[in-house]
């Protein structure tokens, strides 16, 4: 177990070291040349030389390279091109809301996909197991970009129950944790049923049944953990999912967190900064799936 | 679904038919029995057309005793099994009938208690050790929660009681070391102990009754005697009742008190082992026996049922066996039989015993004259001087020093940390129109050895010598065409098929693949011939895989192999997921094929009395290396080396006075990534000395033929 895990924690340094190497190129390898993408193709070249040398661009590559992993290593990005700050500081501002904003609507998608599925195994071809699967189906089909304004329309405008938009006290995060939600609570419950329902087919859940269990029982201590490895796999997988989807939601919510951070960056041609959110993103994505997989040698007994 | 059972109750023969059964079931006894079943009948399916797996049956089982139930699979053995303990599958019902225990009906039970009972008073093991236990979960647990269900809730509160008493269930059932063994997950253990702790778990419950549906079926013969063995001594220290559920006549002959032989959802025959085994009743019951392979049966064909096992879902006027049965009267297709008393211990559903005894009697022994003569179905006899090993037989396939050696990567870089060494210097050969015998427990590296010959695995060494060419270095190319005359069955007959390809195009494959049969509507005709020929019927061509029973697969893998008409066949275990009758269809037409094309076998089994009847050499493999070979009759006869004599003696045999001693191997086999020092069975060796751990054993030559590796005083060479 234990060489097992420093096999997977040593595979996700090299591709954390591959990440950073891509959005470091992601610069230099976008056509044309960046300073002008930046200031405008009107700026004058004195501006233009100012620049380049501000951003270490007049440097060869190779230097260029082993500056910014010595940055990275001092967690320095840079700075904004808008406002002079360093990029970690204005990431680390924005960085709390998207935290608090996925792990809702993590949280969200477990609470109703976990219940919803387990429900729709247990009464497999029943009215149940219809309704579940019928809003899973529906969870999935509606597109965040259309579900946000709806529900703004509905809870904010109509009924003023929430805030419109911004990030101002609980009731503020209701419906962009909706929004980002719904569709992993979809995807997971269809999971959670198609999970179990193998699982409940294997001998040894007849061989619990035989010992006497009842039908929690046996679905608690023994369906549900084994039904958990996929579902594992799955919730790692999207979690990309889930901070793709976090940029959408917190541009139609003006939610400040990297999402939007990043949309604005990139609206005002702000590299430094759009860089910085997409190495965090990245990042977040590799870390989630290795403790995924670490998860995976704990749950599992059998990957030795 | 209670409600129902109740009202249906009494409607028709069974019910007469058990009171006959019951009053002459001496052995049980009128009081006391542990299970009483009475026209028990379980439907699957829908309600528009089901299908009545289990119609009228009757049990009856005393404290102490073991029953065996005994058919061919699909017959409804463990639909009977799964109804009496109330765990059918779903769409599975009960829809008449009444199973007492202990004198309380259970089929009226509300589910909560019932599920009392489960695992309490009745306990059930299965066939697949395999599968049958919770992968993420320690086996100490999994007995624990047992253990937990079935104790009152003061004592099982202290965590220590049930510790204690889950050491003391997995010390009963003979796994060493349970302090350590209990933190184990159950990959960490081999087959045999895993069903030993299914055992353990079943054991938790103190249960009256133990049903166990197969429990040896997948384990190793050696294996199976250990746990044979070890569910005697616990019926014996706790007087519980056994149902053994089985198809093996030699496990019902060593383990039962008495036998219930089913057929298509009845029960056909209830005897004592010992008038059963004298002189079976029913006339399938005596095509079982017959169509067992012996040594005695090597220059003929076996008998064989004509026909299949009918479908379950169609009403039955007459005797369900009449389609098949070589006795047929004339009522028999439109009088149901009834039951008829052949003696006190031995009762039979069969017209023929309804004029008494004696006519009973009369017609069995017409029919025993008629075994020597064939019916129409079965091919010809076999010239005796065709089955015997010819003097100086050709070689037409020979392995010196064959190894297949697997590599074991760990780490990031998959670094190569070791071998597993499956086959590890083999010496084998096969000789033109002959079958050699490869035998030796499940993990031995038989499999291997058999694809290492056919280069459908690398060999690591050694040389495969095959028409004047070493297959070892063959290029590619010249391998492919070699392939026709090379081919193999597997083991597994649903892995080796696509499922998404209809039976006809996975039997005529390898005519279109190898140029054989370009013709498509020759093609289909070949196979339609071939699959006729296994007993599966033409019409299977436009079906799939999964439509047909692990017995039907197997045949249409062995039509598939036969369709390139090769010139040697590696039969990897093909007929031990098979039932007796079939496998005696498959043998006699393994045998008609050598006779008439002169094609070798390499025969992989584990089951000895097919070797007896089939081969004519014996190759005896043990942690990848051969511990003995030469002829049959020297091998099977006059076994030198001692694991070959624990192999030998660990078959069961139907045969009451075969007088064998027994000499039981503790233990499992060792990992073939670290074969012990000097000769590798030592460990398990009952005569072991102590200079066996020193080096491998050189062979001994005992003759011209037969060869042992150990040392020459204990072969007495
Ligand atoms: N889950 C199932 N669904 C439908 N049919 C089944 C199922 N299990 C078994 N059967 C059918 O029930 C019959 C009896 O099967 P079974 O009791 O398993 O036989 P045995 O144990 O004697 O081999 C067979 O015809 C088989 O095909
Ligand atoms: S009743 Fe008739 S068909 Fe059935 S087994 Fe007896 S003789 Fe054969
Ligand atoms: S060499 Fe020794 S250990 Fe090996 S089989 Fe012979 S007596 Fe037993
Ligand atoms: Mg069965």
């Amino acid at each position: 177990m234990g060489a097992q895990l420093a096999a997977r924690l040593g595979a996700a340094a090299v591709v954390i070291l591959g990440v950073c190497t891509l959005v470091f190129l992601l610069l230099h390898l976008v056509p044309g040349d960046p300073v002008e993408a930046m200031l405008g193709e009107s700026a004058r070249p004195a501006d233009q030389a100012a620049l380049r040398q501000h951003l270490g661009l007049d440097q060869p590559l190779p230097v260029q390279y082993w500056n910014y992993l010595a940055g990275l290593l001092r967690l320095d990005l840079g700075q904004s091109l808008i406002n002079q700050r360093p990029v970690a500081a204005v990431i680390a501002e924005r960085f709390p809301a998207t935290v608090q904003l996925t792990l809702a609507a993590l949280a969200l998608a477990l609470i109703i996909a976990l219940p919803l599925g387990v429900l729709a195994a247990r009464h497999r071809g029943g009215p149940l197991d219809s309704a579940a699967m019928g809003f899973s189906v529906l969870g999935l089909a509606i597109p965040n970009f259309w579900l946000g304004p709806v529900l703004i329309l509905v809870f904010s405008l109509w009924l003023g129950w929430t805030p419109v938009s911004g990030r101002e006290g609980w009731s503020s995060l209701i419906l962009p944790t909706l929004t980002l939600g719904t569709g992993l609570a979809a995807l997971l419950a269809r999971m959670v049923r198609a999970s179990l329902l193998e699982v409940l087919h294997e001998d040894y859940i007849r061989t619990a049944r035989a010992k006497g269990l009842s039908e929690s029982a046996l679905l608690w201590r023994h369906a549900l953990r084994n039904a958990a490895l996929p579902i594992l796999t799955l919730l790692g997988l999207q979690l990309g999912g889930l901070l793709g989807g976090a940029v959408i939601t917190e541009t139609v919510f003006s939610w400040p967190g990297i999402g939007s951070l990043l949309v604005d960056a990139i609206k005002a041609r702000d590299y430094p900064v759009a860089q910085g959110c997409v190495l965090l993103i990245s990042l977040i994505y590799v870390v989630v799936n290795t403790l995924t997989d670490v998860l995976y040698l704990w749950i599992d007994p059998r990957v030795q | 679904m209670v409600e129902q059972a109740g009202a249906e109750r009494g409607v028709a023969g069974p019910e007469a038919g058990a009171a006959g059964a019951a009053g002459a079931a001496g052995a049980a006894g009128a009081a006391g029995a542990v299970l009483e079943v009475r026209g028990l009948r379980t439907q699957l399916g829908g309600a528009a057309r089901p299908v009545t797996v289990v119609d009228g049956i009757d049990l009856r089982i005393a404290p102490g005793e073991t029953l065996a139930l005994l058919g061919e699979s699909g017959c409804g053995k463990s639909m009977t099994a799964l109804s009496l303990m109330r765990l059918l599958p779903l769409g599975g019902r009960i829809v008449a009938g009444s199973v007492c225990l202990g004198g309380h009906e259970l089929l009226s039970l509300p589910e909560r208690e019932m599920r009392m009972l489960r695992g309490g008073r009745m306990a059930m093991i299965f066939q697949e050790p395999q599968t049958s236990l919770n992968p993420v979960m320690r086996i100490g647990a999994q007995v624990a929660e047992a253990v937990r269900v079935h104790e009152d809730m003061d004592r099982t509160r202290a965590s220590a009681w049930v510790a204690d008493r889950v050491q003391e269930l997995l010390r009963a059932v003979g796994i060493p070391d349970p302090e350590r063994r209990a933190e184990d997950y159950p990959h960490q253990l081999s087959g045999g102990m895993k069903q030993r702790v299914m055992i353990a778990i079943a054991l938790a419950g103190n249960p009256r009754l133990l049903i166990a549906d197969e429990p040896t079926t997948a384990l190793d013969v050696t294996i199976q005697a250990q746990v044979l063995q070890l569910l005697k001594r616990v019926q014996r220290d706790t007087g519980m009742a056994v149902l053994l559920i089985t198809h093996d006549l030699g496990v019902v002959a060593e383990t039962a008190e008495r036998l219930a032989v089913m057929y298509a959802g009845q029960i056909v025959e209830q005897a004592s082992c010992a008038e059963f085994f004298a002189a079976p009743a029913h006339p399938y019951s005596r095509k079982l026996l017959e169509s067992l392979p012996t040594a005695a049966k090597r220059g003929g064909q076996l008998a064989m049922i004509p026909g299949r096992v009918p479908a379950l879902d169609q009403s039955f006027a007459g005797c369900r066996f009449a389609p098949r049965c070589d006795r047929v009267l004339e009522s028999c297709a439109t009088t149901e039989p009834d039951w008829q008393a052949v003696s006190q211990d031995q009762q039979v559903r069969c017209l023929l015993w309804r004029a008494g005894p004696s006519s009973g009697v009369a017609a069995a022994s017409a029919q025993a004259a008629d075994v020597a003569q064939p019916g129409e179905t079965a091919m010809a006899p076999a010239p005796a001087s065709a089955l015997a090993p010819k003097l100086g037989a050709e070689p037409l396939l020979r392995t010196e020093g064959l190894k297949v050696w697997f590599p074991i990567r760990r780490g990031l870089f998959k670094r190569v940390v070791g071998h597993v060494r499956a086959v590890d210097g083999v010496d084998l050969t096969l000789n033109a129109g002959e079958t050699l015998a490869l035998v030796g427990e499940s993990g031995c590296g038989k499999t291997t050895a058999g694809k290492g010959l056919l280069r459908l695995e690398q060999p690591t060494g050694g040389r495969v010598t095959y028409g004047g060419q070493d297959l070892a270095q063959l290029a590619p190319a010249r391998m492919r065409r070699l392939r026709k005359d090379l081919q193999i069955i597997f083991q597994d007959p649903f892995a080796s098929m696509n499922p998404r390809m209809l039976i006809g195009d996975i039997v005529g494959e390898g005519l279109q693949a190898l140029g054989i049969e370009r013709q498509a509507a020759r093609r289909r005709e070949r196979v339609a011939a071939l699959l006729e020929r296994v007993g599966i019927g033409a019409e299977a061509m436009t079906r799939y895989p999964h439509e047909f029973s692990g017995g039907q697969r197997q045949r249409i893998c062995i039509a598939r192999a036969l369709a390139v008409e090769p010139r040697v066949i590696v039969c990897d275990e093909p007929t031990s997921a098979l039932d007796v009758s079939v496998q005696a269809q498959i043998l006699n037409l393994l045998k008609s094929l050598q006779q008439d094309f002169g094609i070798s076998y390499l025969f992989i089994t584990h089951n000895i009395a097919v070797v007896s009847y089939l081969a004519q050499q014996v190759a005896v493999m043990y942690l990848g290396r051969l511990v003995e070979q030469g002829p049959v009759a020297d091998i099977l006869g006059n076994p030198r080396h001692p694991y070959t004599q624990a192999l030998l003696s660990a078959v069961p045999s139907i045969d009451p006075d075969s007088g064998r001693e027994q000499v039981r191997l503790s233990g499992d086999m060792p990992s073939p990534a670290q074969p012990p020092s000097g000769c590798y069975f030592h460990p398990r060796c009952p005569v072991a000395r102590p200079e066996c751990a020193q080096a491998y054993p050189e062979a001994v030559h005992l003759d011209a033929q037969h060869q042992v590796n150990c040392l020459p005083e204990i072969v007495g060479a």
